[in-house]
């Protein structure tokens, strides 16, 4: 664990808790004698306990202390918070406000990889357009990113539009400064061969400035997806006549307490999902540069 | 150079509005916002905003930072603990601190309460995840070695773990005072806690848009100026560490 910790990432930690049945998750002090069917057996069921049993003890708590004794008002049951979770979210809701929102979103994270990345590539290979835009860059990242929701409401009207642009002005500045970063942290003597064997042009972009500033890239697109999963909602509670941030702000406003907490349930599913898509997308991209690191420290 | 840049985004700023290619009410020239921002700094109102804000922020980040720091070290100490909460962990930090918007506003209102749960929600698990990250990546031999001087566990704490988790720390509390900052200002925005998001909220609903302009210029600047102190705390507390001290050398 100690070896590979500066990279622990959520991944690694997952992977190691998970146990998935793999030689992996088994810790190096279990039991050596037994047989290996039995080990792995072991080991499962070992990784199984260490996933559901805090969340079982949580919810449990949770059960005792509002089923059990007076009826608590802003806190429902998890019975009840289940059964209002399906018929909340199953019906004609799903068009209606997941839908919607869920498009906002992916277009505001293509949009701002897109000009982050683009725009990082040719902000970090240019020497004098670096240090011409880089305090205005960081002043822009300094800047909350809701405050720009009243201004974009001006600027582009209260549409669709306006929350994918909202999406953009916050997500694309984590991705377009470690684009950056990236770009220039290059390795010198891999920036040397390339010259040397004249690969110039796309090529050089292709095979050695991209992959070389993937690894911050993707660190930079991780930070990016929370800010983006925010501003969806923040933008859909502060403008808007459908979303799922409308809609919740709405049960609340009218005391819909299951309801409300149904919607948080759903945004926390939402941004589960999102963290664990980009952990597998993040692993196939990366591999070659885990299996490096993985290489380095063996050494 | 830089500067420069920054003049020139300050000139298309003032261009834009003044030639009529963006409509001036919704955007006013630069010097407008600018002449404001600096009228601002004459009034008490302002003031009162900025330490509102400042007040959260700072309440909100000292709950998260004790409260990370203690269960991070309690938790990563322990392998058991470690896996135990990794469920948990993974799945609660992901969430939204702003689905817990209309939660907050149930429960509190525009008390400051509900703008610090959404801080410290935010902030508790960048911390937290840094210093699990480091305190797993303390030295093996060197735990070793303290332990058969026979150092006891408060003592390995205090000169093993602890300076092996502290830069980690120190990231975590770098990153979450830029995530507190925002939190702070949304949660004035949308809730209506006093303080700068709630006068910006003000001043858009109000029309006074040159205000809005000046107010988020404000908040940007606040910005640049905690991640300044927080870059030159991080420098001082880690003077001694190879990361900072390679970089004075250079």
């Amino acid at each position: 664990m100690s070896a590979d910790a500066p990279l622990a990432t959520p991944v690694n930690l997952t992977k190691a808790a998970g146990g998935s049945g793999t030689s992996r998750s088994a810790p190096p002090s279990s039991p050596a004698k037994k047989p290996p069917g039995a080990k792995r057996a072991w080991g499962a069921a070992k990784g199984l306990f260490f996933i559901a049993a805090l969340p079982v003890i949580l919810v449990l708590i949770w059960y005792i202390s509002t089923a059990v004794g007076e009826k608590n008002f802003f806190v429902p049951t998890p019975a009840l918070l289940v059964e209002t979770f399906f018929e909340t979210w199953t019906g004609d809701r799903i068009t209606t406000d997941v839908i919607p929102s869920l498009t906002r979103l992916l277009f505001g994270i293509a949009g701002s990889i897109i000009i982050g990345i683009v725009g990082g590539l040719l902000i970090g290979s240019v020497r004098w357009l670096r240090a011409l835009t880089e305090p205005t860059l960081e002043f822009f990242r300094a800047i909350p990113p809701t405050v720009l929701i009243p201004v974009l409401m001006l600027l582009i009207g209260i549409g669709d539009d306006m929350k994918v642009a909202v999406i953009i002005s916050g997500a694309l500045w984590p991705i377009l400064l470690n684009t950056i970063e990236g770009v220039r942290s290059m390795d010198e003597v891999l920036a040397d061969t390339t010259h040397t064997y004249g690969i110039k042009g796309f090529n050089r972009v292709r095979y050695l400035i991209l992959p070389s500033a993937m690894p911050q890239i993707m660190a930079g697109i991780r930070q990016s997806l929370s800010i983006a999963l925010i501003l969806m909602v923040i933008s859909e509670m502060f403008a808007a006549s459908s979303g799922l941030g409308f809609t919740i702000v709405q049960f609340q406003r009218s005391f819909a307490i299951p309801e409300m907490w149904s919607g948080i349930v759903l945004l926390g599913i939402i941004g589960v999902i999102m963290s664990f898509i980009f952990q597998l997308i993040e692993r196939n991209v990366l591999r070659w540069y885990h299996g490096l690191r993985e290489i380095e420290n063996a050494a | 150079m830089g500067l420069v840049g920054l003049l020139g985004f300050l000139v298309i700023w003032e261009v834009l509005p003044r030639t009529g290619i963006v409509n001036p009410t919704f955007l006013p020239p630069a010097s407008a916002a600018i002449a404001d921002l600096f009228r601002n700094f004459g009034l008490t109102a302002f003031w009162q905003a900025v330490g509102d804000t400042m007040w959260q922020w700072l309440l909100g980040m000292l709950i998260a930072c004790i409260a990370a720091t203690v269960l991070g070290f309690l938790i990563g100490s322990s392998t058991f603990l470690r896996r135990f909460t990794n469920s948990t962990i993974e799945f609660m930090r992901p969430v939204p601190s702003v689905a817990l918007i209309p939660l907050a506003v149930l429960l509190f209102g525009v008390e400051i309460e509900s703008a610090l749960l959404l801080i410290v929600y935010a902030s508790f698990w960048q911390v937290l995840i840094q210093v699990l990250y480091g305190v797993a990546d303390v030295d093996n031999v060197a735990m070793n070695t303290a332990r058969s001087y026979g150092l006891g566990p408060l003592a390995r704490l205090r000169y093993v773990i602890f300076p092996t988790a502290l830069p980690y720390l120190m990231t975590g509390v770098r990153l979450a005072s830029a995530v507190a900052l925002i939190l702070a200002i949304t949660a004035q925005l949308i809730i209506g806690n006093p303080g700068l998001g709630a006068e910006i909220a003000k001043a858009q609903s109000g029309g006074s848009y040159v205000a809005m302009y000046a107010l988020i210029l404000a908040t940007g600047l606040l910005g640049v100026i905690i991640n300044l102190v927080m870059r030159m705390i991080e420098r001082k507390v880690l003077s001694w560490h190879s990361s900072v001290r390679t970089e004075v050398a250079t």
